[in-house]
Protein backbone atom coordinates (compact mmCIF):
# COMPACT_ATOMS: atom_id res chain seq x y z
CA UNK A 1 0.00 0.00 0.00
CA UNK A 2 3.01 2.30 1.11
CA UNK A 3 5.09 2.19 -2.06
CA UNK A 4 1.49 3.22 -4.36
CA UNK A 5 1.14 6.36 -2.07
CA UNK A 6 4.60 7.07 -3.13
CA UNK A 7 4.50 5.80 -6.74
CA UNK A 8 1.30 8.11 -7.09
CA UNK A 9 3.01 11.11 -5.59
CA UNK A 10 6.19 10.64 -7.48
CA UNK A 11 3.31 10.66 -11.10
CA UNK A 12 2.44 13.98 -9.75
CA UNK A 13 5.50 15.08 -9.40
CA UNK A 14 6.11 14.08 -12.28
CA UNK A 15 3.15 15.69 -14.10
CA UNK A 16 3.84 19.18 -12.40
CA UNK A 17 7.68 19.22 -13.60
CA UNK A 18 6.08 18.61 -17.15
CA UNK A 19 3.55 21.39 -17.06
CA UNK A 20 6.39 23.82 -15.76
CA UNK A 21 8.62 22.44 -18.53
CA UNK A 22 6.29 23.61 -21.26
CA UNK A 23 4.91 26.39 -19.39
CA UNK A 24 7.94 28.30 -18.81
CA UNK A 25 9.15 30.62 -20.98
CA UNK A 26 12.65 30.24 -20.14
CA UNK A 27 14.43 27.96 -21.94
CA UNK A 28 16.82 26.67 -19.06
CA UNK A 29 14.22 26.11 -16.43
CA UNK A 30 12.71 23.86 -18.68
CA UNK A 31 15.15 22.03 -19.47
CA UNK A 32 15.67 21.67 -15.37
CA UNK A 33 12.37 20.56 -15.34
CA UNK A 34 12.38 17.97 -18.07
CA UNK A 35 15.31 16.47 -15.65
CA UNK A 36 13.26 16.44 -13.04
CA UNK A 37 10.47 14.70 -14.19
CA UNK A 38 13.04 12.23 -15.60
CA UNK A 39 14.79 11.22 -12.42
CA UNK A 40 10.91 11.14 -10.74
CA UNK A 41 10.82 8.07 -14.02
CA UNK A 42 13.93 6.57 -12.59
CA UNK A 43 12.69 6.86 -9.05
CA UNK A 44 9.35 4.95 -10.08
CA UNK A 45 11.85 2.33 -11.83
CA UNK A 46 13.97 1.08 -8.63
CA UNK A 47 10.56 1.43 -6.89
CA UNK A 48 8.80 -0.80 -9.02
CA UNK A 49 11.99 -3.64 -8.70
CA UNK A 50 13.49 -2.83 -12.32
CA UNK A 51 17.11 -1.93 -11.44
CA UNK A 52 18.60 -2.52 -15.00
CA UNK A 53 15.58 0.13 -16.60
CA UNK A 54 16.62 2.71 -13.70
CA UNK A 55 20.07 2.51 -13.81
CA UNK A 56 19.55 3.40 -17.78
CA UNK A 57 17.50 6.31 -17.14
CA UNK A 58 19.81 7.42 -14.56
CA UNK A 59 22.44 7.81 -16.85
CA UNK A 60 20.58 9.00 -20.11
CA UNK A 61 18.87 11.50 -17.98
CA UNK A 62 22.35 13.03 -16.92
CA UNK A 63 24.17 12.54 -20.43
CA UNK A 64 20.95 14.79 -21.86
CA UNK A 65 20.51 17.01 -18.84
CA UNK A 66 24.46 18.03 -19.77
CA UNK A 67 24.11 18.11 -23.43
CA UNK A 68 21.12 20.62 -23.05
CA UNK A 69 22.49 22.83 -20.28
CA UNK A 70 25.58 23.32 -22.28
CA UNK A 71 23.02 23.83 -25.58
CA UNK A 72 20.61 26.76 -23.85
CA UNK A 73 23.89 28.20 -21.94
CA UNK A 74 25.50 28.82 -25.52
CA UNK A 75 21.80 30.24 -27.11
CA UNK A 76 22.02 33.80 -27.44
CA UNK A 77 18.05 33.77 -27.11
CA UNK A 78 16.39 31.93 -24.60
CA UNK A 79 13.24 32.74 -25.33
CA UNK A 80 11.24 29.94 -26.59
CA UNK A 81 8.54 30.92 -29.43
CA UNK A 82 5.03 29.60 -28.83
CA UNK A 83 2.30 28.68 -31.15
CA UNK A 84 -1.06 30.76 -31.24
CA UNK A 85 -3.43 30.08 -28.54
CA UNK A 86 -6.08 28.59 -31.16
CA UNK A 87 -3.37 26.36 -31.91
CA UNK A 88 -2.24 25.27 -28.27
CA UNK A 89 -5.83 24.83 -27.20
CA UNK A 90 -6.59 22.92 -29.72
CA UNK A 91 -3.70 20.24 -29.26
CA UNK A 92 -4.54 20.67 -25.30
CA UNK A 93 -8.19 18.99 -25.89
CA UNK A 94 -6.98 16.81 -28.65
CA UNK A 95 -4.21 15.12 -26.18
CA UNK A 96 -6.73 14.93 -23.54
CA UNK A 97 -8.99 13.12 -25.75
CA UNK A 98 -6.55 10.45 -26.81
CA UNK A 99 -4.85 10.00 -23.70
CA UNK A 100 -8.80 9.37 -21.77
CA UNK A 101 -9.31 7.20 -24.69
CA UNK A 102 -6.20 5.03 -24.01
CA UNK A 103 -7.53 5.18 -20.65
CA UNK A 104 -10.73 3.81 -21.57
CA UNK A 105 -9.92 0.92 -23.40
CA UNK A 106 -6.54 0.05 -21.09
CA UNK A 107 -8.35 -0.43 -18.35
CA UNK A 108 -11.84 -1.42 -18.61
CA UNK A 109 -14.72 0.72 -19.52
CA UNK A 110 -17.03 -1.27 -22.15
CA UNK A 111 -15.99 -4.86 -20.58
CA UNK A 112 -15.80 -5.39 -16.78
CA UNK A 113 -11.66 -6.10 -17.05
CA UNK A 114 -9.47 -3.82 -19.55
CA UNK A 115 -6.69 -5.05 -21.48
CA UNK A 116 -4.18 -4.43 -19.16
CA UNK A 117 -4.13 -6.42 -16.03
CA UNK A 118 -4.82 -4.45 -12.76
CA UNK A 119 -2.08 -2.59 -10.57
CA UNK A 120 1.11 -4.79 -9.59
CA UNK A 121 0.80 -7.76 -12.08
CA UNK A 122 2.74 -7.51 -14.57
CA UNK A 123 1.78 -7.99 -18.43
CA UNK A 124 3.87 -11.47 -18.63
CA UNK A 125 2.45 -13.03 -16.19
CA UNK A 126 0.06 -15.48 -15.82
CA UNK A 127 -3.62 -14.51 -14.74
CA UNK A 128 -5.15 -17.72 -12.94
CA UNK A 129 -8.85 -16.98 -14.41
CA UNK A 130 -7.44 -17.03 -18.12
CA UNK A 131 -7.82 -20.09 -19.97
CA UNK A 132 -5.03 -19.76 -21.88
CA UNK A 133 -1.56 -18.64 -20.27
CA UNK A 134 -0.49 -15.35 -21.94
CA UNK A 135 2.51 -14.71 -19.86
CA UNK A 136 5.81 -15.95 -21.16
CA UNK A 137 7.46 -14.10 -18.05
CA UNK A 138 7.88 -17.60 -16.14
CA UNK A 139 8.90 -19.22 -19.10
CA UNK A 140 11.89 -16.85 -19.40
CA UNK A 141 12.87 -17.07 -15.72
CA UNK A 142 12.27 -21.06 -16.03
CA UNK A 143 14.69 -21.59 -19.39
CA UNK A 144 17.10 -18.68 -18.87
CA UNK A 145 19.49 -20.41 -16.65
CA UNK A 146 20.51 -23.61 -18.17
CA UNK A 147 19.65 -22.04 -22.19
CA UNK A 148 21.98 -18.86 -22.00
CA UNK A 149 23.79 -19.53 -18.84
CA UNK A 150 23.67 -15.57 -17.36
CA UNK A 151 22.55 -14.32 -14.22
CA UNK A 152 20.41 -11.37 -15.43
CA UNK A 153 17.27 -12.68 -16.86
CA UNK A 154 16.46 -9.01 -18.57
CA UNK A 155 19.53 -9.27 -20.35
CA UNK A 156 19.08 -12.79 -21.76
CA UNK A 157 15.56 -11.56 -22.57
CA UNK A 158 17.09 -8.42 -24.70
CA UNK A 159 19.95 -9.90 -26.04
CA UNK A 160 18.91 -13.33 -26.63
CA UNK A 161 15.62 -14.12 -27.12
CA UNK A 162 14.38 -10.78 -28.67
CA UNK A 163 17.71 -10.04 -29.95
CA UNK A 164 16.05 -8.83 -33.48
CA UNK A 165 14.79 -6.46 -31.36
CA UNK A 166 17.58 -4.83 -29.61
CA UNK A 167 19.53 -5.16 -33.69
CA UNK A 168 16.80 -2.90 -34.68
CA UNK A 169 17.02 -0.81 -31.80
CA UNK A 170 20.70 -0.31 -32.56
CA UNK A 171 20.21 0.41 -36.05
CA UNK A 172 17.65 3.06 -35.07
CA UNK A 173 20.04 4.95 -32.33
CA UNK A 174 22.47 4.53 -35.74
CA UNK A 175 20.69 6.18 -37.86
CA UNK A 176 19.20 8.67 -35.65
CA UNK A 177 22.97 9.82 -35.05
CA UNK A 178 23.70 9.76 -38.67
CA UNK A 179 20.83 12.08 -39.02
CA UNK A 180 22.17 14.69 -36.62
CA UNK A 181 25.67 15.10 -37.88
CA UNK A 182 23.81 15.66 -41.74
CA UNK A 183 21.66 18.23 -40.37
CA UNK A 184 24.50 19.96 -38.04
CA UNK A 185 26.75 19.82 -40.80
CA UNK A 186 26.38 23.56 -42.06
CA UNK A 187 28.55 22.86 -44.89
CA UNK A 188 29.52 19.59 -47.34
CA UNK A 189 32.34 17.41 -46.79
CA UNK A 190 35.21 18.53 -48.70
CA UNK A 191 38.08 16.76 -50.01
CA UNK A 192 41.41 18.22 -48.48
CA UNK A 193 43.79 18.69 -51.37
CA UNK A 194 41.91 20.17 -54.22
CA UNK A 195 43.90 22.35 -56.39
CA UNK B 1 48.68 31.02 -14.44
CA UNK B 2 47.70 30.10 -18.22
CA UNK B 3 44.70 27.85 -17.84
CA UNK B 4 43.92 27.85 -21.98
CA UNK B 5 40.66 27.09 -23.15
CA UNK B 6 38.45 25.53 -21.45
CA UNK B 7 36.97 25.40 -17.68
CA UNK B 8 39.24 26.53 -14.65
CA UNK B 9 42.36 24.49 -13.54
CA UNK B 10 40.35 23.02 -10.30
CA UNK B 11 37.92 21.46 -13.05
CA UNK B 12 40.52 20.06 -15.18
CA UNK B 13 42.53 18.87 -12.34
CA UNK B 14 39.63 17.17 -11.20
CA UNK B 15 38.78 15.56 -14.65
CA UNK B 16 42.17 14.22 -14.93
CA UNK B 17 41.74 12.30 -11.52
CA UNK B 18 38.05 11.20 -12.25
CA UNK B 19 37.41 10.57 -15.67
CA UNK B 20 39.08 7.56 -15.68
CA UNK B 21 37.42 6.07 -12.99
CA UNK B 22 34.17 6.98 -14.70
CA UNK B 23 35.36 5.25 -18.04
CA UNK B 24 36.27 2.20 -16.21
CA UNK B 25 32.86 1.91 -14.09
CA UNK B 26 30.91 1.66 -17.72
CA UNK B 27 33.08 -0.60 -19.19
CA UNK B 28 32.44 -2.93 -15.84
CA UNK B 29 28.73 -2.16 -15.91
CA UNK B 30 28.58 -3.20 -19.75
CA UNK B 31 31.17 -6.20 -19.00
CA UNK B 32 28.64 -7.86 -16.06
CA UNK B 33 25.51 -6.80 -17.76
CA UNK B 34 25.14 -10.30 -17.96
CA UNK B 35 25.66 -11.03 -14.45
CA UNK B 36 23.58 -8.23 -12.88
CA UNK B 37 22.08 -4.74 -13.49
CA UNK B 38 23.07 -2.84 -16.22
CA UNK B 39 24.05 -3.50 -19.70
CA UNK B 40 25.74 -2.80 -22.77
CA UNK B 41 23.54 0.82 -23.14
CA UNK B 42 23.67 1.91 -19.67
CA UNK B 43 27.51 1.09 -19.78
CA UNK B 44 27.99 3.03 -23.26
CA UNK B 45 25.70 5.79 -21.90
CA UNK B 46 28.74 5.81 -18.57
CA UNK B 47 31.19 5.81 -20.94
CA UNK B 48 29.91 8.56 -23.21
CA UNK B 49 29.80 10.64 -20.06
CA UNK B 50 33.45 10.47 -19.28
CA UNK B 51 33.76 11.55 -22.60
CA UNK B 52 31.72 14.62 -22.48
CA UNK B 53 33.35 15.49 -19.20
CA UNK B 54 36.92 15.34 -20.98
CA UNK B 55 34.94 17.58 -24.13
CA UNK B 56 33.35 20.48 -21.44
CA UNK B 57 36.24 20.57 -19.23
CA UNK B 58 39.20 21.08 -21.67
CA UNK B 59 37.52 22.72 -24.67
CA UNK B 60 37.04 21.83 -28.22
CA UNK B 61 40.48 22.87 -29.25
CA UNK B 62 42.48 20.75 -26.46
CA UNK B 63 39.91 17.57 -26.30
CA UNK B 64 40.55 17.27 -30.11
CA UNK B 65 43.69 16.10 -29.69
CA UNK B 66 41.95 12.25 -27.90
CA UNK B 67 38.45 12.81 -29.30
CA UNK B 68 37.60 14.09 -32.77
CA UNK B 69 34.29 13.48 -34.91
CA UNK B 70 35.85 11.19 -36.90
CA UNK B 71 37.24 8.82 -34.36
CA UNK B 72 33.36 8.71 -33.15
CA UNK B 73 32.22 8.08 -36.93
CA UNK B 74 34.52 5.16 -36.78
CA UNK B 75 34.03 3.69 -33.33
CA UNK B 76 29.51 4.18 -33.80
CA UNK B 77 29.56 2.20 -36.89
CA UNK B 78 32.46 -0.20 -35.62
CA UNK B 79 30.39 -0.89 -32.34
CA UNK B 80 27.03 -1.28 -34.89
CA UNK B 81 29.09 -3.62 -37.00
CA UNK B 82 30.18 -5.41 -34.20
CA UNK B 83 27.01 -6.05 -32.85
CA UNK B 84 25.91 -7.63 -36.36
CA UNK B 85 28.67 -9.75 -36.45
CA UNK B 86 28.16 -11.84 -33.35
CA UNK B 87 24.47 -11.85 -34.80
CA UNK B 88 26.18 -12.97 -38.34
CA UNK B 89 28.32 -16.08 -36.70
CA UNK B 90 25.48 -17.11 -35.10
CA UNK B 91 24.18 -17.57 -38.46
CA UNK B 92 26.66 -19.18 -39.92
CA UNK B 93 26.94 -21.41 -36.55
CA UNK B 94 23.03 -22.48 -37.52
CA UNK B 95 20.69 -19.23 -37.38
CA UNK B 96 20.88 -16.14 -36.73
CA UNK B 97 21.50 -15.05 -33.24
CA UNK B 98 22.02 -18.37 -32.29
CA UNK B 99 24.12 -19.14 -29.37
CA UNK B 100 27.76 -20.01 -30.73
CA UNK B 101 29.95 -19.78 -27.68
CA UNK B 102 29.61 -22.40 -24.66
CA UNK B 103 27.25 -21.17 -22.00
CA UNK B 104 29.37 -21.84 -19.59
CA UNK B 105 29.24 -21.13 -15.62
CA UNK B 106 26.21 -19.77 -14.25
CA UNK B 107 27.25 -16.27 -12.26
CA UNK B 108 30.86 -16.57 -13.54
CA UNK B 109 32.25 -13.15 -16.23
CA UNK B 110 32.79 -16.03 -19.01
CA UNK B 111 29.25 -17.06 -18.79
CA UNK B 112 25.69 -16.42 -20.86
CA UNK B 113 27.21 -17.50 -24.53
CA UNK B 114 27.07 -14.26 -27.03
CA UNK B 115 25.99 -11.72 -24.50
CA UNK B 116 28.65 -10.03 -23.39
CA UNK B 117 29.91 -9.81 -27.03
CA UNK B 118 27.05 -8.07 -27.31
CA UNK B 119 27.25 -5.89 -24.61
CA UNK B 120 30.26 -5.29 -25.37
CA UNK B 121 29.89 -4.18 -29.07
CA UNK B 122 26.42 -2.04 -27.85
CA UNK B 123 28.69 0.12 -25.24
CA UNK B 124 31.59 0.89 -27.95
CA UNK B 125 28.59 1.97 -30.22
CA UNK B 126 26.82 3.63 -27.70
CA UNK B 127 29.50 5.62 -26.04
CA UNK B 128 30.94 6.66 -29.84
CA UNK B 129 27.50 7.80 -30.59
CA UNK B 130 26.75 10.12 -27.90
CA UNK B 131 30.16 12.09 -27.75
CA UNK B 132 30.26 12.27 -31.30
CA UNK B 133 26.42 14.06 -30.87
CA UNK B 134 27.59 15.76 -28.34
CA UNK B 135 30.41 17.34 -29.78
CA UNK B 136 28.35 18.11 -33.05
CA UNK B 137 25.36 19.59 -30.98
CA UNK B 138 27.88 21.85 -29.38
CA UNK B 139 29.96 23.16 -32.60
CA UNK B 140 32.98 22.91 -31.71
CA UNK B 141 33.48 21.84 -35.01
CA UNK B 142 32.00 24.56 -35.99
CA UNK B 143 34.72 26.88 -34.29
CA UNK B 144 37.48 24.97 -35.40
CA UNK B 145 36.10 25.36 -39.28
CA UNK B 146 35.82 29.14 -38.82
CA UNK B 147 39.83 29.39 -37.34
CA UNK B 148 40.60 27.67 -40.77
CA UNK B 149 38.51 29.43 -43.35
CA UNK B 150 37.96 33.13 -41.71
CA UNK B 151 36.74 35.22 -44.73
CA UNK B 152 33.65 32.90 -44.35
CA UNK B 153 31.17 34.58 -42.72
CA UNK B 154 29.63 33.29 -39.60
CA UNK B 155 26.14 31.55 -40.52
CA UNK B 156 24.84 32.21 -36.12
CA UNK B 157 25.37 31.10 -33.45
CA UNK B 158 23.98 27.66 -33.02
CA UNK B 159 22.18 25.43 -35.82
CA UNK B 160 18.37 25.81 -36.39
CA UNK B 161 18.44 29.48 -36.20
CA UNK B 162 16.94 31.43 -38.97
Amino acid sequence: MGIEVLIVALIVFMLIAALIAVETSDLLSAVIAVGAAGFALSAIDLLLGAPDLAITQVVVEIISLVVLVRLVVTRTDTSATRPADVLRTGVALLAAGVMLAVVFVAFGGASDRGVVPPFGQPVLTHRPDDPIPPGVGKDYLARTAEEIGAANTVMSVVLDYRGYDTLGEATVIFVAIIGAYAMLRTQGRRKERLP
Amino acid sequence: MKTGDGMTLIVKNVTRLVSGFIAVFGIYVAMTGHLGPGGGFAGGVILAASGVLIVLAFGGRTARKFITESTCHVADAAGAFGFLVVALCGFFAGSFFARFIPIGRLHHLASGGTLPLSNLAIMVKVAAGLVGVFIALTGFGRVLLEKKSPDRPRQGPMPFEE
